[in-house]
């Protein structure tokens, strides 16, 4: 069984421990009856260790389908994907499973946290899949939680706080069980420029700590915040390039003016 | 995850929709408690009849004068003329498993006292009779052997007849007049009650002395019946045996031919009638199986309804790590849990419920803790083929499905 995941061709990449995810030559097909919908055809991206990508492009560009197959949510129809130099696309749901619990971290635009739960709750929920002692969970949740600048929230229900708090929770549930990687799908889709300046600020602050982050989004104002940019168009990456004169969001927050409560 | 963070999970998920779970609940609750109760009733009723039969002697029985076909005409209990007194004291003279027996007769008569009258069985016998049934007297006394040897008008009534003919009035030394001859009461019997095994009114009764009966009301002098005790209830089953051999010597019944008598062992009544009781019972919790079942139905059912409902709980716990195996066991261990606290709670109505049957009826109060085990485990597997179809389902959904979902 054992060597069933074991790729035939030895990954290439493994002795660089700089790169962290891998994707090549990668195509995705959904087959509808008759037709055939190609929604990524061939594409080709190395993320290094500590890298602020965003990933942009109209709806229909492929950018979602990519989103989830980096997060492990859906396999590739062909092609190669390797996370940490793991080959992804030979494992079976259940090591997906465990795949995204431990080495991604998902930051969706509706939030997704679960009503009727509090903050600190809504946090420790990957700890639960993790085999994460009680303790420890709700030590990381605490953690995770102050390290979003929501120390003083822990108790409140998401009813209870506002949408860029919810985000922040969901920033924090992303961040509990320490991912390699960060993976937010139009995180600021929800919420207003001055909010989405603030979770920008959060995810700057956390890729000065090392963490790697993958953006999707479709705002132009939003991707300028890190540090490359891949633009999809038809399935295929069209541009790769180096975002240069970054703005800092904690800069930007201060040249905002600040809504009145 | 370990199995209590399931069960809180669980529990929490259950306690946002107080109503809704309690009303599913319901179900089983419903379930559970008539399983139990229904159960409780027919162990009840069983006991109750072994009971009536064990007080009316358990190691007794009965001879019957047998049937007889005339002219292709065949003549029903009792018709033949051939048991006599004599087989009596043969029996007492040759079974050894026999202890003690009594001669009888019967007669229906319309018995008159004062303004009152009443028609009632009169049966003839001896006194030892009253020992045999372990039947005492509640007032008065037995009539003796001198009123036998003597066919003296006495005479012991039944405590139907006491409150037919005499309501208030006390019977002792009265004189009621059995088809138009008058006799003495003496005594007044303790009440039976309508028997289990027979389902007639066992109270409903004169007795007199055999001779008596003979000789001044019915003019026959074979017997209808011999009421015989056995040294013990084991016994009962070789007196049987023992009381057959000897008949069909004594009234020359060649070999391959019919008793023209019957032997009925009390041993046997209780049989049968422990036969019915338990076929009542697995008929009344069979028909209460079946509520438990549409219990199970409406844990489906909201069960179905909570899986599409939080698709898109579903969809972010998968996102962040549950396994399909995680979802399953969540979705399951809820179906269980709504299970057995239904069931709990029916093992309680269903105990109450029985308390209170038992009690309205005057029968021992019976809550059979193997029916108790088995709504438990009822429920469980209820709650667990049940909840198997929901849990797959939501174990089975795509999670990018789930997270689009609205």
């Amino acid at each position: 069984m054992a060597t069933i995941s074991q790729p035939a061709v030895p990954p290439i990449t493994t002795s660089d421990h700089r790169v962290i995810i891998q994707v090549e030559d990668v195509h995705k097909y959904y087959d509808l009856g008759e037709t055939r919908v190609h929604a990524l055809r061939g594409v080709s991206v190395t993320i290094q260790r500590g890298e602020f990508v965003a990933i942009m492009g109209a709806s229909g560009s492929g950018k979602s389908t990519f989103m989830n197959i980096m997060g492990c949510l859906d396999k590739p129809s062909s092609g190669r994907y390797l996370l940490e130099g793991i080959e992804v696309s030979q494992l079976s749901k259940k090591d997906l499973a465990a795949i995204r619990n431990r080495k991604i971290g998902f930051v969706f635009q509706g939030f997704n946290l679960l009503s009727r739960t509090t903050a600190q709750e809504n946090v420790e929920l990957p700890t639960l899949y993790a085999q994460v002692s009680k303790e420890e969970g709700q030590k990381r949740a605490r953690e995770a939680l102050e390290l979003v600048g929501l120390g003083d929230r822990m108790l409140h229900f998401p009813s209870q706080l506002s949408g860029g708090q919810q985000q922040r929770v969901a920033v924090a549930r992303a961040l509990v069980n320490r991912p390699s990687i960060l993976l937010a799908d139009e995180p600021t889709g929800n919420l207003d420029s001055r909010t989405s300046v603030e979770i920008m600020e959060v995810f700057q602050k956390l890729n000065d700590g090392g963490l790697t982050v993958v953006l999707v989004t479709h705002e132009a104002d939003v991707a300028q915040f890190a540090k490359r940019s891949i633009q999809f168009r038809d399935g295929k990456i069209r541009r790769d390039e180096p975002i240069v004169n970054r703005p800092v969001a904690a800069e930007v927050l201060k040249s905002l003016p600040t809504l009145e409560d | 995850m370990d199995l209590l963070a399931i069960i809180r999970i669980a529990m929490r998920a259950l306690a946002r929709n107080k109503l809704r779970s309690s009303l599913t609940m319901l179900g089983i609750i419903i379930g559970v408690g008539a399983v139990i109760a229904m159960v409780s009733v027919g162990q009840g009723a069983q006991q109750q009849a072994q009971q009536q039969i064990a007080a009316m002697g358990s190691n007794m029985l009965f001879v019957g004068a047998g049937t007889v076909t005339r002219g292709g005409m065949r003549m029903g209990w009792g018709a033949t003329k051939t048991l006599i007194y004599d087989d009596m004291l043969a029996i007492l003279r040759e079974c050894p498993a026999v202890q003690a027996a009594a001669p009888g007769s019967q007669s229906g008569a319309q018995v008159v006292f004062g303004n009152d009258n009443w028609a009632t069985q009169v049966n003839g016998t001896e006194p030892q009779y009253f020992d045999i049934r372990s039947w005492p007297l509640a007032e008065g006394s037995s009539f003796t052997q001198d009123d036998v040897n003597m066919a003296a008008n006495v005479a012991v009534i039944g405590e139907t007849v006491r409150k037919n003919l005499f309501g208030a009035t006390d019977p002792i030394g009265q004189t009621i007049r059995i088809n138009n001859l008058p006799f003495k009461v003496v005594g007044v019997l303790t009440a039976k009650g309508t028997s289990a095994a027979m389902g007639n009114d066992q109270d409903d009764t004169i007795i007199v002395p055999i001779t008596t009966l003979q000789k001044k009301i019915t003019g026959q002098d074979w017997l209808r019946w011999i009421m015989v005790s056995a040294i013990s209830r084991e016994a009962s089953y070789t007196a049987q045996q023992q009381i057959t051999a000897l008949l069909r010597d004594r009234h020359r019944i060649r070999p391959g031919s019919d008793d023209d008598f019957m032997v009925r062992n009390l041993a046997d009544m209780a049989d049968l009638a422990d036969q019915q009781a338990q076929l009542f019972t697995v008929l009344l919790a069979s028909i209460a199986s079946i509520s438990l079942i549409v219990g199970g139905i409406g844990i489906m059912n909201i069960m179905l309804v909570s899986v599409t409902e939080r698709t898109r709980e579903i969809g972010i716990r998968m996102a962040i790590g549950a396994t399909e195996g995680d979802v399953q066991q969540q979705f399951l261990v809820e179906a269980i849990v709504l299970s057995l606290v239904g069931g709990a709670v029916g093992i309680m109505v269903g105990t109450g419920a029985s308390f209170l049957i038992t009690q309205t009826l005057g029968w021992p109060v019976l809550v059979s803790p193997t029916a108790i085990g088995a709504a438990v485990i009822f429920s469980m597997a209820v709650g667990i083929f049940f909840g198997f179809y929901p849990a797959r389902k939501a174990a089975r959904l795509d999670p990018i499905e789930a997270l689009r979902y609205e």
